[in-house]
């Protein structure tokens, strides 16, 4: 990553060591599962266990993907993070203060530093209103559209320029159904901007996109956080994107965080064996070669080509778990390959590994059977 | 992989919306040959007319859609080829199912709400095979299910008791039904997590080498495509503009278009590979560009480009591959 001319750090290796601009500790969401009549009378009436005891840390001038399957509990953490609802237990910090508003002005206080895109550029703009109307509307709710009218205009321009949608005026007073999926995008992104926030939380921002104009938006992100020292939350079912887009990775699994540690080592050595299902099921035109390099490898040494994760047939393999009643233990257990007894019971804690990577997961711990090592790269 | 005789051959097909001045021409000018027993992959991005065929070539159409040219020629294991689009209504509808089948995008919420697996898979059994006893459509049924790695106890769930990836498979084995030899699947994993993803396509290849059909594979994923199908042809604004064996687009792609496409996606293992992508946007399908629709978009783009439209042609010295473009144009 080239980063500005850091002093000679103490500690080595990746772990991005930016300032600490927003921190989960241990935080939680359970949401109320529809009352229904069997259990009207319940005391303990069933919750979906959206997530359960995630922490993590936001940088300055870092981006930090959250990967994971539909159904995780991703959006469920940048909602968390923006405060649009309250946790049901653990605790937010902004710049190390622990944070915690309602509606109204701490709110709106805490946006002008927090703020969140989403998946569908469409749903989150307003049809009915140009893209000056939009962007006016957001300097002017965060005091930043200037005294004059002149100072508004150039403060448009500027949010703008910054998304490379030029020149401006081109684009100023289109309508977002006049503006391809890329650009409305930008036109989002550009009102997060508006804010001048410390902090972007982006939730899938490219899922919805062609894949030829996914890579711009990435590069813009990018940009943003290198020439405006921006932390970002970068949230996506794509771990390859994770690979090139993220300083650091995070891997969720059925509401609980199953991995860490910085992309390259998570994306290549992946430790968690959910986080080797998941790299071994992404799309990869290489695994041709690799396969076919593999197999010729394994006839000829019977000893090596360690097969990676064995490919499950039965029909609930793919499947995630019920989050009302979650796997008691490790989450990942039904569906592990690797499952001793403890993980039926215990819930894993993290176990530190190298260059600051960890994992959730028993195979780690001091007193298991030695077998784990994280998974080398296939390729 | 060309070396089996085609199955269906597409010729100079052309399909609107819409008619008079008005009409958007999505599909244009398309040849392509299915051969027996291959997967072909369609890749485009959204927009670029891949349902639009599929849906013309099953005749699914519907208005203002109109076929406005061309043919498309089925040729069985045994008798006389023919057109598709000639076809009567009521040959049309022996036809499809039992020799071309199509798993439209999001199928998998268009299975009935009200009806169990069973009853749904036993419809489709009852209609096209009304010799088959009631016990031989249950067995068939189970069987079916087997066949996508479903256990038979399902078969009295009803759709919403089961998850996305298995009511998938559902409309999977349903397509497979009367054993057809063409099974269109129209961005059939798009809406599923790559872990699911992995294992229906899986099935699918199995069940392709199993039962000797031919498979016409449509996604945005041209990733998925490489691992998944032999052949690979890719749609850009209504027409083909590359067509080859998958590896051989992956390791030298021909086409400006596909070279961005392929440099569009990050590579999750092997070295960190430079990424370029597209710039601009895809075309408007009413306000197309003259020339070659990509020359916005072309960092290759010249002279003749934005004056004439390249035609699918062989590329010279590189058999059995073809491309539309003026970079590769014989004179
Ligand atoms: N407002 C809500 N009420 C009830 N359940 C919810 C709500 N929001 C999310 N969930 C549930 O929480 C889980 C996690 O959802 P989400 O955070 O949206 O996952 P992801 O973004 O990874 O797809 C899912 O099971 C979802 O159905
Ligand atoms: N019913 C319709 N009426 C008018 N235009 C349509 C209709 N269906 C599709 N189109 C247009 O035809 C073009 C091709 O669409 P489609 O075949 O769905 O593309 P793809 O499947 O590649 O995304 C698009 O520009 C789309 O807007
Ligand atoms: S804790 Fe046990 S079940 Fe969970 S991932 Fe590790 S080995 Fe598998
Ligand atoms: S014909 Fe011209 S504009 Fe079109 S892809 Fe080839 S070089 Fe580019
Ligand atoms: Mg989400
Ligand atoms: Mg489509």
């Amino acid at each position: 990553m080239p980063k500005s001319p850091d002093p000679p750090s103490t500690t080595t290796g990746p772990p991005p060591d930016g300032e600490v601009v927003l921190e989960a500790r241990a935080i939680s969401k359970h949401f109320a599962v529809r009352r229904t009549l069997r259990n009207f009378a319940d005391r303990n009436r069933p919750v979906v266990h959206a997530v359960d005891d995630v922490s993590l840390k936001l940088r300055r001038g870092s981006v930090t993907a959250v990967v994971g399957e539909s159904g995780s509990g991703k959006s469920t953490i940048a909602r968390l993070l923006a405060q649009l609802y309250p946790t049901t237990s653990g605790e937010l910090l902004l710049h190390g203060k622990p944070t915690r508003v309602g509606q109204g002005r701490a709110f709106r206080a805490y946006c002008r530093q927090v703020q969140l895109i989403f998946q569908d550029p469409f749903g989150s703009l307003n049809p009915t209103h140009t893209v000056r109307y939009h962007l006016t509307r957001a300097l002017r709710i965060h005091d930043r559209a200037g005294r004059t009218a002149d100072d508004l205009e150039k403060a448009l321009a500027a949010l703008l320029e910054r998304v490379h949608l030029t020149p401006p005026e081109r684009y100023l007073d289109s309508f977002p159904h006049e503006l391809s999926g890329g650009q409305r995008q930008r036109v989002a992104i550009a009102r997060a901007m508006a804010a001048d926030p410390a902090v972007l939380l982006a939730d899938e921002p490219v899922s919805m996109l062609d894949v030829s104009i996914r890579l711009g938006i990435l590069n813009l992100l990018r940009d943003l956080k290198e020439r405006l020292d921006l932390a970002i939350l970068y949230i996506t079912h794509d771990i390859a994107s994770a690979r090139y887009f993220a300083d650091e990775t995070l891997v969720m699994y059925a509401g609980r965080m199953v991995e860490g540690g910085d992309s390259e080592t998570v994306t290549q050595r992946p430790a968690h064996p959910y986080t080797q299902l998941l790299t071994s099921s992404a799309p990869d035109p290489d695994r041709i070669v690799a396969d076919a390099k593999a197999r010729a490898e394994a006839a000829t040494d019977p000893a090596g080509g360690e097969v990676v994760v064995e490919e499950e047939e039965s029909e609930t393999a793919g499947e995630p778990p019920s989050l009302i009643s979650p796997p008691s233990g490790c989450r990942f257990h039904p569906r592990c390959p690797k499952a001793m007894e403890r993980c039926a019971s215990e819930v894993p804690p993290r176990f530190d590994l190298a260059d600051g990577q960890w994992a959730a997961c028993w195979l780690y711990a001091e007193d298991a059977p030695k077998q784990a090592a994280p998974q080398e790269a296939s390729a | 992989m060309t070396s089996t005789p085609p199955v269906l051959e597409i010729s100079g097909l052309n399909v609107n919306y819409g008619l008079g001045a008005k009409a958007v021409h999505a599909v244009r000018d398309i040849n392509l040959t299915l051969h027996r027993g291959e997967v072909l992959g369609l890749a485009g991005e959204s927009g670029s007319g891949k349902s639009t065929l599929a849906y013309a070539v099953t005749r699914l159409l519907s208005p203002p859609g109109v076929i406005t040219g061309g043919e498309v020629t089925y040729h069985p294991r045994e008798g006389a080829s023919l057109d598709i689009l000639d076809l009567e209504p009521e040959q049309l509808r022996a036809f499809r199912w039992s020799e071309i089948s199509l798993v439209f995008q999001g199928a998998m919420n268009s299975l009935n709400p009200v009806h169990t697996v069973r009853s749904q898979l036993t419809d489709v059994l009852r209609a096209h095979r009304p010799d088959m006893t009631a016990a031989e459509r249950q067995e068939r049924a189970a069987s079916l299910l087997s066949l996508v790695g479903i256990s038979a106890d399902r078969l009295g769930s009803y759709p919403h008791q089961l998850s996305g990836g298995m009511r998938q498979r559902v409309m999977i084995a349903m397509a497979l039904a009367l054993d057809p030899e063409i099974v269109i699947l129209d961005e059939p994993t798009t809406a599923l997590d790559v872990v699911m993803q992995r294992q229906i396509l899986k099935q699918l290849t199995r069940l392709r080498n199993e039962l000797d059909f031919s498979v016409v594979f449509i996604t945005h994923d041209i990733s998925l495509l490489i691992e998944f199908s032999d052949r690979i042809a890719i749609m850009y604004g209504g027409r083909i503009v590359e067509e080859a064996a998958a590896k051989e687009i992956y390791q030298a792609a021909h086409h400006p278009y596909s070279h961005g496409l392929l440099h569009s996606f990050p590579a999750l293992h092997g070295p960190r590979r430079e990424l370029t992508g597209i710039p601009g946007s895809p075309p408007d399908l009413t306000a197309m560009p003259p020339g070659c629709a990509f020359h916005p978009r072309c960092p290759k783009a010249f002279e003749p480009c934005d004056q004439r439209v390249p035609t699918l042609a062989p590329v010279p010295l590189d058999e059995g591959r073809t491309v539309a473009c003026w970079l590769h144009a014989d004179h």
